[in-house]
Parts: structure tokens; sequence; C-alpha cells
């Protein structure tokens, strides 16, 4: 399955040079416009995100500065059948995470069950002993859940991660579909697209309807989106989301528990809110839980939520649901709270913490992807088949050292999206974000999500740290 | 509204209403420097570089009392917190941390000044593009103000941004006054001696008064005339009579939102009654630069009030 020895699979064109069903509406649109009108509306598209502010800010290096996360025109395509299947597979996935969620922190019948090994809830620093034995309010732990797909083929759609903490990059969904349509409004016209801007309005709700017990009677939620501030990476979002929700965007220093309930500063005085949509880390969130040395964070919030004062999304604790080792274990989870078989599969997976896969890893370096158990972003993993000898003898040595702290996978062939160049359409590889949002009202799954491509030729990384861009994403209408 | 969102919104509008301020008053030493000779330049630059309090730093960094030198440290200086470029991007950062309670045009107009101006000032600025940059600072700094005007709910939130330019423009005013004075009349019996016309046209080119005074003197230059123009005529916008009416309007109108009457608003419509009661003699015979200084302190603490009556701070 590495990307050398098989052909990726294309999303526009098919093996034949056809385009595909899902691009024919939009190739019919794009071969009739000239190249240097497209690069033309291209370049002021990167002004307009320049003066509107939609940029990340990147750690390291220059710290501090902000960059633009650069934006292809060339829309990634999926059709309506082919949405609905997989929205299908989400839906029971989501589900299934946050059934696991609740069994993990009550009666741990998957562990009794014997289907997922105790151990790695032990000594994982994402489980939170602080959340045993209670419920949050409407019984939702993953609020928002991103979900990373890739896909291999034609019907071969794998999910490569859940992001069941605080999942991010639903700013750049939305704005590039703004972006799109006011570069070529008469494209929508001709190409009918289910619309993602509900968004916001959907999230507000679905927030507000699992308000806290205290909230009751009191008329509408008062929600607010919790940042670290202006420099985090991403502080756009946060400001975004907070603006399109009508929700006030609060730093841990606005915050105070005042008569039982967590409080911003505002200049009339403590207001309570009802729901906190926090885009901090577990760690960050109240310093006499978690980290007492951390100057961030509200003293005493985890009191008052387990006093079912304040609605914290999501949940503390989820990040024991997206942890890359429980990731292999995802397929026996959805079977096991759900019933049924897992629609989306899962990219096979080694956990080097067993002997026998290790040793198969080890054998095998050069042609595998290894990834930190906890590690995100694209940090600290071996791309075997791109990296050099010594590359994988140092990351060998890493592994060997402690292996429990290793997944493996093999270098998945990413499908390709052609990209807008000067020299004309080039495919390069992407995967696909969609976003969740889970209620007890329901399930809600905005029709496309993120997508992601490496803008280097070959490369299959497409982290935004890291070189990626990113496209609109569109699922046609019925 | 969050106390720490007023915050940031009113120290935005008080940093782009310094930076435009500092513009001007760099285009009037610039006007100075042209018609003068060597010397008085040079003192007019000094006397700009009191007037924004930089004084100290300027020599501390020790640069040369040449107009290059001192414009382009005022302007871009590296480890000059006060200068345009640091003001702007004061601005900037506020604007960003108050994202949400801004309007987008008021944000991308924000955020557009300041690239404009990071891109100008990347390289010190030739004595030739001088004029053109400071034309930009102002009209950017209109272009925010517009945005403002135009697309903004009238809430609390557009008062402590109300609140915050024109307690910025009455402290710019008043001290702009104060330096100019002490050079043009080191004592009191020079009031009424021959003007240096020049001079005179330079405090109110400072504070884009020259036209409007022209035309309601007919031409003729005074210091009591000039004063009490800038001090307590309620016609003029950058005055001090101007700005506290404005003040006072955004004060009772929170007053009357909250439901709450303020320290600050009472100390606020003190000043402003005293100062609509006081005349062009008054200020004389009690001394102009002590009357500035009480003013500008008072401003200060009305600054102060505000700030703790709308815990924009713990």
């Amino acid at each position: 399955m590495t990307s050398t020895t098989h052909p990726s699979f294309d999303e526009m064109i098919d093996a034949e040079g056809n385009v595909r069903p899902a691009y024919a509406g939009y190739r019919e649109w794009y071969d009739a416009q000239s190249p240097k009108w497209l690069e033309k509306q291209g370049k002021a598209a990167e002004s307009v995100f320049r003066r509107t502010g939609i940029t990340f800010n990147v750690y390291g290096q220059d710290a501090g500065q902000e960059r633009l996360i650069p934006f292809d025109m060339i829309p990634r395509i999926i059709t309506a059948e082919e949405w609905k299947k997989l929205s299908r597979g989400i839906e029971q996935r989501v589900r299934a995470l946050n059934a696991f969620l609740h069994d993990l922190y009550h009666k741990r019948e998957i562990i009794k069950a014997g289907k997922v090994p105790e151990r790695l809830f032990a000594q994982n620093d994402a489980f939170l002993k602080e959340m045993v034995g209670f419920t949050p309010p409407g019984g939702v732990y993953t609020h928002i859940v991103g979900i990373d797909l890739v896909r291999t083929g034609p019907d071969d759609f794998m999910v490569l991660e859940d992001n069941a903490r605080t999942p991010s990059g639903v700013s750049y969904m939305l704005e590039n579909r703004e972006t799109m349509m006011a570069m070529f409004p008469d494209l929508f016209t001709k190409v009918q697209v289910q619309p993602v801007s509900d968004y916001p309005r959907a999230l507000a709700r679905s927030l507000a309807a699992c308000a806290p017990p205290a909230a009751k009677g009191n008329g509408r939620a008062v929600l607010a989106v919790l940042t670290p501030g202006i420099y985090n990476s991403a502080y756009y979002e946060h400001a975004f989301l907070a603006d399109q929700m009508g929700a006030e965007l609060v730093e841990a220093g606005d915050l105070r528990v005042v008569d039982g309930r967590v409080c911003m500063r505002t200049t009339r005085g403590w207001k309570a809110i009802d729901v906190l949509y926090r885009r901090v880390d577990d760690d960050f969130l109240d310093p006499l839980t978690f980290n007492p040395d951390s100057m961030l964070g509200i003293a005493g919030i985890m009191d008052v939520y387990r006093a079912g004062g304040i609605t914290i999304a999501n949940a503390p604790g989820t990040g024991i649901a997206d942890d890359k080792a429980i990731y292999s274990f995802m397929p026996e989870i959805v079977e096991f709270y759900t019933g049924e078989r897992p629609i989306l599969k899962n990219v096979p997976t080694w956990r080097c913490s067993e002997k026998d896969s290790l040793a198969y890893v080890l054998d095998h370096l050069a042609e595998l992807v290894v990834k930190e158990v906890h590690g995100s972003g694209g940090y600290g993993m071996l791309i075997g088949p791109t990296s050099s000898k010594a590359e994988i003898a140092a990351f060998e040595k890493k592994l060997r050292a402690n292996p429990d702290n290793y997944i493996a996978q093999p270098t998945l062939s990413l499908s390709t999206v052609p990209i807008f160049t000067k020299a004309g359409l080039a495919p390069r590889h992407v995967d696909l974000r969609p976003f969740v949002l889970v209620s007890p009202e329901g399930i809600n799954i905005t029709p496309g999500g993120l997508t992601r491509v490496a803008l280097k030729k070959g490369s299959l990384v497409v982290n935004s740290s890291q070189g990626g861009g990113t496209k609109d994403s569109w699922v046609l209408a019925e | 509204m969050l106390g720490r969102s007023a915050w940031g919104i009113y120290w935005m509008a008080r940093y782009l209403e310094r930076a435009e301020n500092t513009a001007r008053l760099l285009d009037a030493g610039f006007r100075m420097a042209l018609t003068r000779g060597n010397t008085v330049a040079s003192e007019e630059w000094r006397s700009v570089l009191v007037t924004l309090g930089l004084d100290a730093a300027f020599a501390d960094q020790g640069g040369e009392y040449t107009g290059p030198a001192i414009t382009n440290w005022i302007l871009r200086g590296t480890g000059n917190y006060g200068s345009v470029l640091s003001m702007m991007e004061a601005a900037r950062t506020n604007a960003r941390m108050v994202r949400t309670a801004i309007t987008r045009e008021v944000w991308e107009a924000t955020n557009e000044s300041w690239m404009l101006l990071k891109d100008m000032l990347a390289r010190p600025v030739k004595e030739s593009d001088l004029g053109q940059v400071l034309d930009v600072i102002r009209r950017q700094a209109t272009a925010v103000r517009g945005a403002m005007e135009g697309t903004m709910l009238r809430n609390d939130i557009y008062n402590f941004a109300r609140i915050g330019t024109h307690l910025e423009r009455a402290d710019n005013t008043a001290r702009i006054l104060d330096v100019k004075y002490h050079v043009l009349l080191p004592s009191v019996a020079w009031v009424g001696s021959r003007l240096d016309n020049a001079q005179w046209e330079m405090v109110l080119r400072s504070v884009a008064g020259e036209r409007a005074f022209r035309w309601l003197n007919a031409g003729a230059l005074d210091p009591k005339g000039i004063a009490e123009f800038v001090i307590l005529d309620g016609r003029f916008p950058r005055s001090l009579a101007y700005c506290y009416a404005k003040l006072t309007s955004s004060m009772k109108w929170l007053c009357h939102d909250y439901a709450q009457e303020t320290a600050a608003f009472l100390m606020q419509r003190a000043a402003t009654e005293k100062l609509a009661q006081t005349t062009i003699a008054d200020v004389f015979e009690f001394g102009l630069h002590e009357f500035l200084g009480e003013f500008l302190a008072n401003n200060r603490l009305l600054g102060d009030a505000i700030a703790a009556d709308y815990r924009f701070t713990e």
C-alpha cells in the first residue's frame, strides 16, 4: 500500500483520463474560464484573507507571526450518494465514541468484556479520574467532533483519526465557501452545492441544548467561547465562532467562580455562563484540579461543573477517546456499543506495545508511517518511504526505547484532487475533516468539511503547520 | 460586554487617535522646518519630542536633533514604544482582542491601516516621502473612524470607543497647547506682544484648526484668541470643550443604559461644567500652563475612574 508502488486514486480524473461524474459540472465551467483570469482571482482571494485576518499563528521559529493557510481554488467534490454513506458511518462512529466515554467513566463494561485492555487507561494522562461517576449535562461528552478521513479508492474511505478534544478548522470550511462564492458566483448557479453556512447557528443550538441544570428556566442559555488568547494558533477561529454565534469570547482572566456559578467579568458586573465552549486543553481548565503550577485556568470550575452549574464542551476527559492507542480498538468499540459492523474502516494499525507487532514494525520501518500515541499536528512521526536511512535509524532508537509510545500504519496512497498552478491542474494528496455536532437533540453533520491538501508534489503531509493548504469541500445537492 | 473588551476597544480608539495626532504634529513640525532656518527647525523638533513626552527616550538613544532622525524615530524608532508604528500595532492588537465586539468593516479598516503602515515604515522614511506617509496615517485613521460611524451599533461598545477617542484627543490638544505656549510665551508679560505668525500657525496646524480659525477671525492671530479657540470653542472638534461635551454624552448614555450613575460620570460632569463657566480671561489669570496642567491631571484621573467603574481589569 505504499505510494511508490500504487498509483493514487484521483478524484477528478479516472484511469482512462475521463472526468468523473462528481466533477463533470465543475470541469465544464472550469474549461470555459481563462487561466489568466483564474490566477487573478486567486491573488485577489489571498489579499481578502490578509485583510480579514484569516490567519493562524505558527509556533516555533517565527513565534507570534501570523501566516495565511494557502487556499486552493479548485473545489474538492463529493457526490450526494457518497456523502450519505459517509455520514451514516460518521454518525455511527460518533455515537460509539460517546457511549464509550460514558462507559469508561462509569461501569466499564467494555473492559469487563475484554474488548479493550485496562492498562490503556490506567497509565493514560488523558483519562481523568475527576470524571469517574459523573455524567455531563445531556449525557454528551463530545459536543464537537472532527473525523479525519482519507480516501484510497472509489469506495474506500477510512478514518485516520478521531478528534474528540477541540477539533479546529471549521472557520476555514466556512470562509473557504464564502470566498469561493464571492470569487465565482456564476459557478454556484451552475453546480448545486449543499450549504455549510448553517454551522454556527447549529453549533449555538446544539450547545444551548446541553445547558446545565443551573440554567433551567432562565430563558436563552448564555454561551461563551474560551480562548487561550490572541497568540494562540487558532485565535482567529475562536473569535470567528464567538462572533457568528453571538457569544462572548472570554479568556481565563475574565472568569471567576461567584456564588457557585462560573461568571465572566462584564462592564455591568459578574454574569453567569451556562455553556462554555472551551478551546483550551484539560490541563489549563482548572488549576485547583489539574495543574497547580498553572497561572491559566479558572480556579474551581471543576467543582461547579460537577455540581451542575456549567456545561463544558467538550467534556473534560474526552481526550481518552481520540488517543492513538485507543484508535486501533475503534472497530471493536463501534461494534460493542452499536451492535453493528463499522461502516467506516480504520486504517490497519500495529500497536508497538505488542511484541509481535513491534517486531513487524521494526522490520518494515522503511515502508510504514510511525506515529506517537499522544502526538498531533504531524509532529514526531516517521514517514518511512520519504525518510533517509539516518532518519530511520534515529527513529528506530526512539521506538526501541519506548515502544508503548508508538503505533504504525501502512503508508496510504491518499487520493488526489488537482490544485491550480500556473502550468495548469496538478494532482495533490488530500484528506477530509467533516465536523459533527452532538446534542440530546441528535447528531448534526455539516455536508462537507475541511479538505486539507499537501501542496508539495508527492507529499503526504497535509498539516497546515507543515506546508499544507485548504480547499473548499463540496457535497453536491441531490 | 466583557470588561476586558471595553478596555480593548477603549485603548484601540485611544491609540488610533494618538497616532493620528502624532502625524499632525509631525506635519506641522515638518512645515516649520521647511520655512525656517536650521536653528529654529531643531528647536521645533525638540518641542515636538517634548509634546509627545518622548524627549528623554530620544536623548537616551543618542540620536541627532535633525528632522529626518527625529521624524523617523517618532514614526518607527526601534525600541520606541510610543512610535506611530507601535501605536498602530497596539491599536490592531486591541482590535484583534475585541474582534467580536467590532464589525468586520472596523476590523478590516484597522488591519489594513496596520498592514499599510508596516509596509511604508519598513524602511527609513526619506524627507521627500514624509508628507505622503503622514497623509496615509491621517487618512487611515479617518477610514477607521468612518467604519465605526457607519457600521457600529450605538451600544455600550460604541460608547467606550468614543470615550477613548475624546479622552485621548483632549489630552493631546492640551499637551500641544501647553508645550507651544511655553516656547512662544515664556512669560505672561508676553501676552499681547508681537507674534511670530508662523509659530502660531504651527499651533493651529497641529490641531488641524488653522483654516477654521482664520475663517472665524478674518485672518487675525492673537494668543488669547487662539487659546480660546483651542480650549473653549465648542464648535471646533479638537477643542477641549468639544471633547468634553462628547465625553458627557457618551458617559450619560452609559449611565442611562446601565441605570447607574458612576463616580466617573460625576467627575466628568463637574469638569465639563467648570469648563463651560471658564472664560479665557480666567485661564490667563490662573496661568495657562497651570490651567492645562490641572486639566491633564484631571483627564488622567477620569480615565482611571472609567476603567474602575466599568471593570476594565480585575
